[in-house]
C-alpha cells in the first residue's frame, strides 16, 4: 500500500471544505522533503543551489571540530565529582548540588561514591596534616583525567585556622581552581565549577600540570597472585603502593 | 560549689599537699602537690565528688612550673564542683595517671599529652591522640610558633621551584 502524505500551501484552505479547488495545493512529499520543511519552491533551496552560493549554505549548517575539542566538551558537561566533604564548606556544596542552585544543569550532579569512578574532587573544608596523606590518596585513586577544587579560605590558605593543624591543599595535591569564600556560597563554587568547565574545554592550564609533575600520579594496585606466581616469593606482598611518585612535597619549613 | 569556709576545710582535712586554695567568683580551686594527685582525688571522691568531669591541661609560660593539668569534679547529688590543680616543671612534666581510677581520664591526658608533653606514669595507652604520631613538638604550648607554614602561591612560585632545584 502507498502511503502519500499531503502538505498544504500555507493560507489554503482544508480539503473537503467548499471552495475554490485551485487553491488547494496538494503535493506528494517523501520523508526527507518533509524534513526540510517541504519548501520544494524557491531559489533559496539547497537542489537550485549552485556554485559560491552552495558553498555558503553548506557552511552556515555544518560544524567541523577536532575530536579532542569533542571529547574535552563532552568531559567538561559531565564531571562525576567525588562525594567527599571535609567541613562546614561541605555544606556549600550540597546545596550547590540541591534545587536552588542545581549544578545538575551543568551536568555536576552525579557524585560518585568510589574515586575509582569520579573525576573531580572538592575538597570543602580544612585539612588537617593528619587527612593530608589520606586525601593524597584519594586523588592518586581517582584516574585520569582529573581535577580538583580546592573551595574555601582553608584548604587554599588555611584561613582562620592557620596554625599547627592544618596544610594547604596545593602543599599536597595540583589544584586546578580555587574557590574562595569563609565559606563559599553555593553560587561561588557554581561560578568555580564553570570556570574549570571553560578550563577543560579551552585547556589553558598554562602548563602547571608539567612544571608541578602533576601527570600520572594515579595509584596502580599491584597484582599480587601474578606477582606472587612470576617470582614464586611466599612472603606476603603489600598490595599497596607506598610511595607516590610525581608531585613531590615541598619543602618543609616548620621550626617545631 | 563549696563557700570559701568550706573549701578551707577540705584544704584542712588533706593536710599539707595541699600547696594553695582558691576561692573566685563562686569557684574552688585546691593547687596540689603533684606526688598527691591520686591521693587527693581518692579522697574528694569518698567527699561525694565521684564524677570526674574533664582533665585540661594549661601552659603557664614564663613562669615555673610551667605546665599545669586541671581535674575538675563534680558532686552529682549535690550538684557541688571542685577544682584541682597542680604544676610540673618543664623539665620533668610527670604526673601519675589517674585512668585505671577514671576511665574517662584516658583520652583526656592522652590529649594532654599531646598538646602539652605531661607524661602520665601508669597510662595504658599514652600515645598522640589528635596530631599524626610521627609529629614533633607540643602544639598547644605557649612557645610553639603560632603561623602555619607559608603557602605556595603563584607570586612564590618561582621561589620554591627554586629552593627544590
Amino acid at each position: 500500500m502507498e502511503v502519500k502524505r499531503e502538505r498544504l500551501r500555507p493560507g489554503a484552505k482544508a480539503p473537503g471544505l467548499p471552495g475554490s479547488s485551485r487553491d488547494l495545493r496538494v503535493q506528494s512529499l517523501n520523508p526527507s522533503q518533509l524534513l526540510r520543511g517541504g519548501d520544494l519552491e524557491g531559489a533559496n533551496h539547497p537542489a537550485h543551489l549552485e556554485g559560491t552560493e552552495l558553498e555558503r549554505y553548506v557552511e552556515e549548517r555544518m560544524l567541523t571540530t577536532t575530536l579532542d575539542s569533542a571529547v574535552a566538551w563532552a568531559r567538561s558537561n559531565a564531571f562525576f565529582p567525588l562525594a567527599f566533604g571535609l567541613a562546614c564548606c561541605a555544606m556549600e556544596q550540597f546545596h550547590a548540588a540541591g534545587p536552588r542552585m542545581d549544578i545538575g544543569r551543568f551536568g555536576f550532579e552525579a557524585f560518585r561514591a568510589s574515586p575509582r569512578q569520579a573525576d573531580l574532587i572538592i575538597l570543602a573544608g580544612r585539612v588537617s596534616i593528619k587527612m593530608a596523606p589520606i586525601i593524597r590518596r584519594l586523588y592518586d585513586q581517582m584516574l585520569e583525567p582529573k581535577w580538583a577544587i580546592s573551595m574555601g579560605a582553608c584548604c587554599s590558605s588555611m584561613g582562620v585556622f592557620n596554625n599547627y593543624a592544618l596544610v594547604p591543599a596545593d602543599k599536597f595535591m595540583p589544584i586546578d581552581v580555587h574557590v574562595p569564600g569563609c565559606p563559599p556560597r553555593p553560587e561561588s563554587l557554581m561560578h568555580g565549577v564553570l570556570k574549570l568547565r571553560k578550563m577543560v574545554q579551552d585547556d589553558p592550564d598554562m602548563g602547571w600540570r608539567d612544571r608541578y609533575d602533576a601527570r600520572g600520579t594515579e595509584e596502580i594496585v599491584a597484582d599480587t597472585s601474578a606477582g606472587a606466581a612470576q617470582d614464586g616469593a611466599g612472603g606476603e606482598q603489600d598490595p599497596l603502593p607506598t610511595t607516590l611518585h610525581g608531585m613531590t612535597s615541598p619543602p618543609e619549613d616548620h621550626d617545631a | 560549689m563549696p563557700d570559701a569556709t568550706g573549701l578551707e576545710l577540705i584544704a584542712h582535712e588533706l593536710g599539707d599537699t595541699v600547696v594553695e586554695t582558691a576561692y573566685f567568683r563562686e569557684r574552688a580551686t585546691l593547687q596540689i602537690d603533684p606526688a598527691a594527685i591520686r591521693a587527693t582525688l581518692e579522697h574528694l571522691r569518698g567527699q561525694g565528688y565521684t564524677l570526674l568531669v574533664s582533665v585540661h591541661g594549661v601552659d603557664y609560660y614564663p613562669e615555673e612550673p610551667r605546665l599545669g593539668v586541671y581535674y575538675e569534679l563534680l558532686d552529682m547529688s549535690r550538684v557541688d564542683r571542685i577544682a584541682v590543680k597542680l604544676r610540673v616543671p618543664l623539665d620533668s612534666p610527670e604526673v601519675d595517671s589517674v585512668t585505671d581510677a577514671w576511665p574517662t581520664a584516658n583520652h583526656q591526658e592522652r590529649e594532654i599529652y599531646d598538646m602539652f608533653g605531661v607524661v602520665f606514669r601508669g597510662h595504658p595507652d599514652l600515645r598522640r591522640i589528635l596530631m599524626p604520631e610521627d609529629y614533633e613538638g607540643h602544639p598547644q604550648r605557649r612557645d610553639f610558633p603560632i603561623g602555619g607554614e607559608p603557602v605556595i602561591f603563584t607570586y612564590d612560585e618561582a621561589k620554591w621551584l627554586e629552593s627544590r632545584a
